[in-house]
Parts: C-alpha cells; structure tokens; sequence
C-alpha cells in the first residue's frame, strides 16, 4: 500500500498560534459556527405570529423534536429548559458531519513545506477527537447539572452513595462508573464512525475512484445524520434517568408513578380512555 | 517478524474478532424488532426508533474495535 493512502489519526495543522496549532478541523468548526449564526440571524430577522414562507418550515422542523423531549422527559418545566441545548447539539453534530461532506472539504487545500500530500483547508470536524470529547463533557454536564438541578443536590447523590445496604452500595459504585463510562462511549461513538466513513471512502476512492464511492457517500449522510440524532437522543435519555428519582419508597413519588405507568402498560392506558369516553368515574 | 507485519496481522485481528459478537447483536436487535412489527404493525414507529437506538449502542463496540485496530496499524 506504499504511496497509495495516507491516513491520520490526528487532524493536520494549518498553522500554528503560538503553541497552539490551529488545525482544519477547528476551522470546519469555525466556518459551521458562522453558518449557523447567519442562518439563525437571517431566520430570526423577520418572525411574525402568523408564520410565513421560511419560518413555516423552520417550525415545523423544531416542533416535532420538542415534542419528542417533551414526551419523553414528562416535565415540561425541565424540557423548556433542556430543549435548546440538546437542539444545539442535534444540529451542530450534524451541520459538522455534513459539511465534512462537501467536496470542497477534501479538494480545497494547499502544500506544506514538510509534507508530500496537500493539506486540506477544510476537515470534517468529527474526525477529530478533541471535538467529540469536548461535545461529550458538554453532554456530561448537561446531564448531571440538570439532575442536580431537578432533584437536589442530596437527592442525586443518594443515586451514586448510599449506605442502606452493600448491595445498594455496590450498584451506587456501577452507577458512579458507567456515568463516567458515557464520556469515553460519547465520543468515541461519534469520532469512530465518522473516522471509519472517512477512511471508507477514501479506500474505495483508492481502487476504483469512479462511480462506486457515490453510494458509500450517500451512506456516509445517513451515518451523518444518525450518529447526530444518536448523541441528542443519548443525552435526552440520559438526563432522563437523571432526573427521575431512583428510590421506590416513597409510595407516589413521581419515580413511582413513572414506574407504574410503565409497567401498567398499554391495558392500563386503554381502560382509562375508556373510562374517560364513557364519563364512568374511573377506579 | 518485523514490527510492520505484526502491526498489520495485529489490526486484523482486532478489528475482526471485535466485529463479530457486535454482528451478532445487531443480527439479534433486529430480528426481534422485526418480530415485533410483525405482531404489532401500529407501534412499528417506536419500535424502529428504539431498534436504531440499541443498533447505535452494539455498533459503537464495533467502532471501538475499528478504533483500537487504527491506533495500532497507524501510531
């Protein structure tokens, strides 16, 4: 394979600042920051109550999302609050994964002194790792402030330490762990199927450069896409379990409640809109 | 044995082997959504979501191990 592919785990840097390198990958980053800056400055120039051209599918592309985290985190108080920051992440993921698509990213670019091959101007941002961590600690503490936040400083802790028993002790420890845990799946989910996609296409692009890498490419946008709405969802999930109780005690803590709507199923749930139909009062 | 050839028998390897018991998970996930739509065609919509959940969580020790196999060959 001499001569053939070049493939880097760590992203090129275009110039250095100081000690600090300044890499393509933060510039992708910069230049979809700005993207998305402009398009929220353009959009959000011209809002009327009655919606028109734009803004009616600008909302209908926010509505069924919030709805989405409104029906899964059953508080609304919570899901106002956690709405625009899983959002943001949602459509910076994907605004990065897609304009790491671009053809532009790979073609533009220049020679360096030291290196053989061109240095591309623009790198999806995925790629590097130093993204996906810092998108993971965001996702971290989203996710703890808001159980913090929700359920009391005690109350939280109580999930993670508790002295009631060693077996409760023992599954406070695993908690404690696999909350840990999620920084390394995080991003690591996100940086590695980028990364393979990359590395996919640029081996196909290797042995038969026409025709056959547009299907792969194609694919890479539906991973694009996937792994985006994979780490929103993730962290919507997550800060669900965060912010239910843990403690079955209490007999109609909302935890308990929760958990008896779970388990009562889909019956339980047709006999109350029976009950309501009928106007019978319900047991 | 030079370095270069175990560092190559060695990606192949991981990635490989790592590949396999994720294949057989995603095998499973969706064979049992699939069995799912088919006793229970209203809730597909929730179960397709779901079933690219748990899709996304067994790919991911995939990942890794394409991950792991990188950082051998390459670093």
């Amino acid at each position: 394979m001499e001569g053939g592919i070049s493939i880097h785990l760590a992203p090129l840097a275009l110039a250095h600042f100081g000690n600090w390198p300044v890499t393509n990958t933060l510039v992708t980053m910069v230049a979809v920051t700005i993207l998305f800056i402009a398009l929220a400055y353009f959009a959000g120039r011209s809002l009327s109550l009655k919606p028109r051209g734009w803004q009616v599918i600008l909302e209908s592309l926010v509505m069924y999302p919030y709805q989405l985290v409104r029906d899964t985190l059953e508080n609304d108080a919570v899901a106002e609050r956690t709405f625009p920051i899983i959002m943001t992440v949602f459509l910076s993921v994907l605004g990065a994964n897609w304009f790491g698509l671009l053809p532009l990213t790979e073609g533009l670019g220049f020679h360096q002194a030291g290196l053989a091959e061109v240095t591309p101007l623009f790198y999806s941002p995925s790629t590097d790792l130093n993204y996906t961590l810092a998108l993971a600690v965001i996702a971290f503490f989203t996710i703890e402030i808001f159980g913090v936040a929700t359920l009391g400083a005690i109350q939280y802790g109580k999930k993670f330490i508790s002295f009631k028993s060693p077996i409760a002790f023992a599954i406070g420890i695993i908690e404690l762990v696999s909350e840990i845990a999620r920084l390394i799946s995080f991003s690591f989910r996100l940086f590695g199927n980028v990364f393979a996609g990359k590395v996919l296409i640029l081996v196909i692009m290797f042995f038969v450069p026409y025709l056959l890498p547009v299907p792969f490419s194609a694919f890479e946008l539906f991973v694009g896409f996937i792994q985006a709405a994979i780490f929103a969802l993730l962290t919507l999930f997550f800060t669900k379990i965060a912010i239910s109780g843990h403690d079955a005690e209490e007999e109609h803590g909302p935890a308990h409640d929760m958990a008896e709507r779970i388990a009562g199923g889909s019956k339980e749930g047709m006999r109350h809109a029976a009950a309501d139909e009928n106007a019978v009062i319900p047991l | 044995m030079d370095i270069a050839a175990a560092n190559s028998i060695a990606m192949g390897l991981a990635v490989g082997l790592g590949v396999m018991g994720p294949g057989i998970g995603i095998g499973l996930i969706v064979g049992r959504a699939l069995e799912a739509i088919g006793r229970n065609p209203e809730v597909s919509g929730s179960v397709i979501a779901n079933m690219f959940i748990g899709i996304a969580f067994t790919e991911a020790l995939a990942i890794f191990a394409l991950v792991v196999g990188f950082i051998i060959k390459f670093t």
